[in-house]
């Protein structure tokens, strides 16, 4: 079976399995405008950001903190997949670990999408307004489309490693936590130095900073370009250690 | 018709570690009819089935199924070749007929006749009733069909079943029986394991037994069965110590020890003088064996002799 061919059915069944973990989709899909009106209402009144009202501040660090954690949802699932016997069914039939892989990311990608509509929608209704324009918004989408590939490629990679569905799910948390320390929900400015300079260097920090300029029409700089390169590299080197993990385990 | 064995095996080896799991595996399974590998628990079944279903890499000898090599070209063979596995191949968060039509997806079929092949062969398993529900909630039993099914969605040349009938009821493993009857009537060879050695009688033109990595013997069932002895002398004692007794004065010579029933079986050619002499010497006053039954032999006792586990049989 050619990887082609194989790559939309087992897209497909991503995507299926992935709309039956109900608990897991319901915690992807609402987690994320939990966490936005958390932040808006809970701690929006004391963080100072200047003129721009706390939404319009915080909605990017949403997104990328929503499609960060749902990417990674891909780990899990690629483990459960590694370690239960359809593997060696799919290896029978020789379906190759990249259409199986790329079933995966694909899937995780459109479950993020959701979520970001979601959010978004929710953003909207809570009083968010940008003047990014319709290429502005659309240009912060695709910045979040990259990011949510590279994330999910890399989160496949990780569920190659991961030796059981409870360690890749270690991942998951791990990765809800990456946002925090950049400018997601405060300014880099009001940290402590050493924390600064991680959060200033760390790639949610661009991606954020891109979308927060495109949807908002503001100057965006070289952020774009940087979080472009970031998810490149990211993804370049996920597949790369992704093909490898896949070989080495099913030798 | 090609002269082309379906399997050739020359020294094929397997290690895990230090684990000497597969060694020296020299075997030819003719094209057609029924393959069975029999051995106990452990004896490496699984892995000779994976290793030539490519699933394994063997770190040993060579092993060419169907005329591919089943390292350099696994590819071609993956295309001629189907295994159920001994554990479960299913996604269990789809439904019996999802999880077929995505195998006949995968296998090439269009979407209509993959989900068509999916019917008739939920049908043909009994599954029908079940079809649209999810494998999560399907009895070991029904898993253990439609992964069976799952192997057949694109008629294979060869088909590898790793213990296709363990675990199912009587009325199921007939239904196995006469599925596999019928795939070789179309012309598929079938290579099962089994730990049923009255199914390897039945279905197999061919048995091998597997014991310690190794295949300690290989033929007909009847060849086999010639190999060890003609027939097996069963005695029933009167009483534990009694038993314990003629264990003592049989020694090696017991190839069935049954202590629950104080019954113990040794070979026999089936000769009255044999019998009568056999008798004299483990019971000289006539009052220790009660009762005495002469059986053919079986493959149980094949099995027994042959990877020297004769010990504690149980019943079949
Ligand atoms: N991946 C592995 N790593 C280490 N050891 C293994 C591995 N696979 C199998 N073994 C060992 O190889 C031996 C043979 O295993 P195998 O599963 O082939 O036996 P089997 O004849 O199929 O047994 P059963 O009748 O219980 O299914 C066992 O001792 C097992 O522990
Ligand atoms: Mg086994």
């Amino acid at each position: 079976m050619s990887d082609v061919l194989a790559y939309p059915v087992l897209a497909a069944r991503a995507a299926r399995l992935s709309l039956r973990t109900v608990d897991a989709l319901f915690t992807a899909l609402l987690l994320p405008v939990m966490i936005m009106l958390l932040f808006v209402y809970l701690f929006g009144g004391a963080i100072q950001t200047g003129d721009t009202p706390y939404v319009v501040y915080a909605l990017p660090g949403v997104l990328v903190l929503c499609t960060a954690y749902g990417a990674s949802m891909t780990a899990p699932a690629v483990t459960s997949d590694m370690t239960a016997g359809i593997i060696d069914r799919f290896r029978s039939m020789d379906v190759g670990g990249r259409a199986l892989l790329a079933g995966h990311i694909t899937a995780g990608a459109v479950r993020n999408l959701a979520s970001v509509v979601l959010v978004v929608g929710a953003a909207l209704l809570i009083g968010f307004r940008g003047d990014g324009g319709a290429l502005g918004w659309l240009a912060a989408l695709g910045v979040l489309i990259a990011f949510i590939v590279a994330l999910s490629a890399l989160s496949a990679a990780v569920g190659l490693l991961a030796r059981s569905v409870e360690a890749a799910g270690g991942f998951t948390f791990a990765v809800l936590f990456l946002p925090y320390p950049s400018s997601a929900f405060v300014p880099v400015e009001t940290m402590p130095g050493w924390l600064r300079g991680f959060a200033e260097h760390q790639p949610c920090t661009p991606v954020i900073e891109a979308v927060r300029a495109l949807l908002t029409g503001a100057p965006a700089g070289s952020a774009p370009w940087i979080a472009l390169t970031w998810c490149g590299g990211i993804f370049t080197a996920s597949l790369a250690l992704g093909s490898w993990l896949f070989h080495r385990r099913t030798r | 018709m090609t002269h082309t064995p379906a399997i050739e095996t020359a020294a094929l080896g397997k290690s895990f570690g230090a684990v000497r799991v597969l060694g020296d595996i020299t075997l030819t399974v003719p094209a057609g009819g029924v393959f069975a590998l029999l051995g106990p628990n452990g004896s490496g079944k699984t892995t000779l089935v994976r290793v030539l279903s490519t699933l394994t890499r063997p770190d040993a000898g060579t092993a060419r199924v169907l005329g591919h090599d089943v390292v350099s070209e696994r590819r071609a063979l993956r295309a001629r070749i189907s295994l159920t596995g001994q554990y479960a191949a299913l996604d269990e968060l789809q439904t019996g007929t999802e999880n077929l039509a995505m195998m006949g997806r995968l296998r090439g079929l269009g979407r209509t006749a993959a989900r068509r092949r999916a019917d008739e062969l939920l049908e043909r398993f009994d599954l029908t009733g079940a079809a649209r529900r999810r494998v999560l909630t399907y009895s070991g039993g029904m898993r253990r069909r439609l992964d069976i099914a799952a192997s057949l969605v694109t008629p294979p040349d060869l088909l590898f079943l790793d213990e296709p009938t363990t675990g199912l009821d009587p009325r199921s493993r007939h239904t196995m029986w006469d599925m596999v009857t019928d795939l070789t009537r179309a012309g598929v060879t079938v290579f099962l394991t089994t730990q049923y050695l009255e199914e390897a009688d039945r279905l197999a033109d061919r048995i091998a037994l597997l014991d310690g990595g190794r295949v300690a013997a290989e033929g007909t069932a009847d060849q086999l069965k010639a190999r060890v002895s003609t027939g097996r002398l069963d005695l029933v004692l009167d009483g534990p110590a009694a038993f314990a007794d003629a264990l003592r004065a049989l020694g090696d010579r017991a190839v069935h020890i049954d202590s629950e029933h104080a019954t113990l079986g040794v070979t026999t050619t089936g000769g009255a003088a044999e019998i009568r002499a056999l008798l004299d010497e483990l019971d000289p006053d006539r009052t220790a064996v009660r009762a005495f039954t002469v059986r053919p032999t079986t493959l149980d006792d094949v099995f027994f002799a042959l990877t020297g586990r004769a010990q504690e049989a149980t019943r079949v």
